[in-house]
């Protein structure tokens, strides 16, 4: 399958009946539009008027003419409804065996939550296995848009909602906030990244299968590296580095290299330093210290970090600091 | 012919001898007019004004997306405004500030462009102007509160527009929850009293005018009489009368909500969020169709005079402005269709969205088959119409892809969206707007504007508006959201296309002002009636005098176009049975 004007390459199992839809509906359009418009022109160039001349009389309305203009729209925008109210119904009705993913929006960030208690920053899926969301939202409403897939779906707090699908191709795709939601909005970016099911692709660093990612991403502290490395993955994974880089550059939020064992200004006047509690507290209540020159803007890890996580960021600070 | 229709032509002028504009002159004399005439004009200023700010705004937007990162120096905006409102300066510009600005932008100028100009536009200042001479009458039936709806925009304006330069209001025109009640720190209060006020604004419109309808036609002028912009504008009043108090009514929870903290829509206090927006869509779907009925009254006053053809399906017309303000009120929930509200509800609105689209469609057949066998003067209004009609079509077309569930799916709250609703509202609504202007301008003013400069003004405004929003379905449903600040580089090549197309549309726009600015300068006067309507506002002099008629019209077919005739001689259009029957 290959990109259209109208839409990206389809890779979900909806993604044929909604282009397919989609473009009944561009060519019904079209065949009207050009209709109407050859009639306009059509009209303006041989009634235009001539001076002296007057219209020519004709009938002020003709019932059958009326009828048949409003009978056979019906009866296309009826074909047109219960096509789209087909698509509908299978996005509503998700499979028995689909594979659950607990979803966590806040602003401006997914954190995607895997049954075998793996955390990641981008959603990470099987190709050609239904695989469902249960979304909650942790402030306001986002939407998890996935062009690729065709879906989108609202997150709203204080409730769940749910969407599922069907990968076709392994590949990497765009995941998109579509609901506003505040300054970041636009940038309240992910992947969602669908991988093969070939059993032999065990490689982590080549194209792995799902299994092999889930299980390394379900541990990520492994015990043949150290700890800092196992730091590092943990802050790709969460997704700390959408927002604080470790190069020193300032993003969202303050660069990670060299904070540690440094001295940083709070707004509201007080200094800390960067040492090990400051960090730990700063993932589990981040707007309790803010550094100054950054706005409140980073949302909570109590929950999705595991204490023996921290120990390994804490690790990564340090070596950041050694580098 | 001429010299047998001369004397009737001077009669109507020289009686009375002043017009509505001459009849008292100071400053005074607008601010405390009663006149529906004064209060139109005056409403035309500020409408026409809000549209040319928001269309400001809305350049500043386009420029912006000139390249998916930061464009312009947006931050620097706020640093303006805070030397200029001491409260802001103590802000911290951060690198995130430009974000801000930029969510603060689109906020005001979908506000802006919503709630002060299009929902009082073709009601409030072209209704008003025409409706009571359209009808035969003399006012509208409560001048006060017309005076009184005037004053409430004013206020609005000022509220809503305080509220965002003094501290940036950023939830957007819809104001969701629980966004705008929890999180964000702009005023939304001042704003939402703001959009509160210019609701009681437009709900005195839509009661005079019902009121007016069904009390003041004189004799004669049955229902079936009336001219369809009169229908459309009964229509309009009629959702302007039910549905705003349920928009008022939700603003005010949003305020008490932030105030006192009651949790009707914050989920962490048992609240709802969805709930809000069935509110809000159950005023603001309707008030879609606040915005387009009258331009299609509009649109059939034009068809016909300008093909000197009656109305074709004149009842069929009347009857879907009826249809269409009443059904309107069932489909606010296709605005939902993710939101996560029942998936029962959600299939009852698609179905109901689609009995919507066919009134809207018979219109357009009926303005087609006007034409048919016409005799047609592409003067600048039907130049306006003629664009109206492609650019509406190609509106409520898209609205076929979104009340299809499957596809809506993935075309909610993307660009195609943003491009469905200028499709109707601006090529639909502000098109038809520009038309009546162009129409009436020579009836409110008392001069002709120049006819090559205005048909040129309707051409560029075609062009560029397809340029502007055509790129815009496409990099929609290639999945670009809306409300972006930054954006994907596949999707930089759409953005440029519009931002090219949205300046010629500017220069478009400005041209027509210039246009009908300079006809008040060269004073060419116009006739009683320029383009040959047969409705009774053509019966009076240009500009009206201030009561509108010197004796009670007579009142017949308002498509009569035959009762017409050119006056080559004076270049305007005479009555037909003056002529027959010299001796009156
Ligand atoms: C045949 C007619 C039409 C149909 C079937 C239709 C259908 C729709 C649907 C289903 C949506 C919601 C899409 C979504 O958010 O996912 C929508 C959005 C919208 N439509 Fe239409 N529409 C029609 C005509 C109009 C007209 C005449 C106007 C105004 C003059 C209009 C103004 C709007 C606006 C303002 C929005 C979006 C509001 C927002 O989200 O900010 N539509 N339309
Ligand atoms: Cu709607």
């Amino acid at each position: 399958m290959h990109d259209s004007l109208f839409f990206q390459v389809p890779n979900s199992t909806f993604a044929p009946t909604v282009d397919g839809l989609y473009y009944f509906i561009f060519w019904i359009s079209v065949f009207f539009l050009t209709l109407i418009t050859s009639l306009m022109i059509i009209f303006v160039v041989k009634y235009r008027r001539v001076e002296g001349v007057e219209a020519q009389p004709s009938p002020g309305h003709n019932t059958l003419l009326e009828l048949g203009w409003s009978i056979l729209p019906a009866f296309l925008v009826l074909i047109i409804f219960g096509w789209g109210f087909a698509g509908y119904v299978d996005m509503r009705s998700p499979p028995e065996e689909a594979y659950e993913i607990n979803v966590t929006a806040s602003m401006w960030q997914w954190n995607f939550r895997y049954p075998t208690g793996a955390v990641s920053g981008e959603l990470h899926i099987p190709a050609q296995k239904p695989v469902k969301l249960i979304m909650q939202s942790k402030d306001v409403i986002h939407s998890l848009f996935i062009p690729a897939f065709r879906v989108k779906q609202d997150v709203v707090p204080g409730r769940y909602t749910g969407v599922w699908f069907e990968a076709l191709e392994p590949g990497t795709f765009d995941i998109l906030c579509a609901e506003y939601c505040g300054q970041q909005h636009s940038d309240m970016l992910s992947k969602v990244v669908v991988h093969n099911n070939d059993p032999s692709k065990t490689d982590l660093n080549d194209d792995p299968n799902f299994e092999t990612w889930l299980e390394d991403a379900s541990d990520p502290i492994k015990d043949n590296e150290p700890l800092y490395e196992s730091g590092k993955r943990i802050t790709e994974m969460l997704g700390c580095v959408n927002c604080h880089s470790s190069d020193g550059s300032k993003k969202v939020g303050p660069s990670f290299k060299g904070s540690f064992g440094t001295t940083r200004n709070l707004q509201g006047g007080k200094t800390v330093t960067v040492d090990e509690n400051y960090i730990r507290q700063s993932i589990l209540d981040p707007n309790s210290q803010v550094a100054q020159g950054f706005d409140p803007k980073m949302p909570s890890f109590k929950g999705t970090i595991k204490d023996e996580w921290i120990d390994a960021v804490i690790a990564y600070f340090k070596h950041l600091k050694k580098e | 012919m001429a010299t047998a229709a001369m004397p009737a032509q001077h009669e109507s002028e020289s009686h009375g001898g002043e017009n509505f504009l001459t009849c008292s002159k100071g400053f005074k004399s607008w601010a405390f007019t009663l006149d529906h005439k004064r209060i139109g004009l005056m409403y035309l200023i500020a409408t026409m004004s809000s549209m040319f700010l928001g269309g400001a705004l809305a350049l500043i937007l386009r420029a912006e997306h000139l390249t998916p990162g930061a464009t312009l120096p947006l931050a620097k905006v706020q640093n303006f405004l805070g030397s200029l409102i001491p409260s802001w300066s103590a802000i911290e510009a951060t690198p995130l500030t430009n974000h801000d600005v930029y969510n603060q932008l689109f906020t005001l100028h979908g506000a802006i462009m919503v709630f002060l100009f299009i929902i009082p536009s073709i009601p409030a200042a072209l209704g008003n102007f025409v409706l009571p001479i359209m009808l035969g009458a003399k006012d509208v039936a409560f001048p006060r509160m017309n005076l009184g709806s005037f004053y409430l925009w004013i206020v609005g304006f000022i509220f809503l527009v305080t509220a965002i330069l003094t501290t940036g209001l950023d939830t957007g025109w819809t104001f969701y929850t629980p966004y705008s009640t929890n999180t964000t720190q702009t005023s939304v209060i001042a704003a939402t009293l703001g959009a509160f006020i210019l609701g009681f604004s437009s709900i005195f419109t839509g009661l005079n005018f019902i009121v007016t309808i069904h009390t003041m036609r004189p004799p004669g002028m049955t229902w079936f009489r009336m001219p369809l912009f009169l229908w459309a504008l009964y229509a309009t009043a009629i959702i302007q009368v039910l549905a705003t108090p349920v928009l008022g009514i939700t603003l005010l929870m949003i305020a008490a909500e932030r105030l006192l903290g009651l949790g009707i829509f914050d989920p962490s206090m048992g609240g709802d969020p969805v709930l809000y927006q069935h509110f809000f869509w159950f005023y603001s779907h309707p008030a879609v169709y606040i915005m387009i009925l009258p331009a299609m009254g509009i649109a059939s006053e034009l068809f016909s005079t300008f093909s000197r053809k009656p109305i074709f399906g004149y009842r069929f017309i009347a009857f879907s402005s009826m249809a269409i303000a009443l059904l309107g009120f069932l489909v606010w929930g296709h605005h939902m269709f993710t939101s996560g509200q029942s998936e029962l509800l959600t299939i009852i609105f698609s179905v109901l969205t689609f009995s919507v689209s066919i009134p809207s469609a018979i219109k357009v057949f009926n303005w087609l088959a006007t034409m048919y066998k016409g005799s047609i003067n592409l003067a600048t209004p039907m130049c306006y119409a003629l664009s109206f009609m492609f650019l509406f079509t190609i509106g409520g077309l898209t609205g076929l892809f979104l009340g299809a569930l499957a596809t809506d799916i993935h075309l909610h709250d993307t660009y195609f969206i943003v491009a469905h609703f200028h499709y109707t509202m601006m090529g639909g609504t502000l098109i038809a707007f520009m038309g009546g202007v162009f129409y009436w301008w020579p009836k409110m003013t008392g001069y002709m504007y120049n006819e090559f400069w205005g048909q040129v003004s309707a051409l560029i405004v075609f062009v560029a508006f397809n340029l502007t929003f055509i790129p815009q379905f496409v990099m929609g449903s290639r999945g670009m959201p809306r409300r972006y600040y930054n954006y994907l580089p596949e999707f930089q090549v759409y953005h440029v296309l519009s931002t090219i197309g949205a300046f010629m549309l500017g220069l478009g726009l400005a041209l027509a002002a210039v246009v009908l600015i300079v006809s008040l300068f060269t004073k060419r006067k116009a006739p009683a009636n320029p383009w040959g309507g047969a409705t009774l506002e053509w019966q009076c002099s240009s500009p009206p005098p201030l009561a509108n008629f010197e004796e009670t019209p007579v009142v017949g077919n308002p498509y009569d176009m035959q009762s017409v005739v050119w006056d080559a001689e004076n270049e305007c259009f005479v009555n037909r049975k003056k002529e027959e029957a010299p001796q009156s």
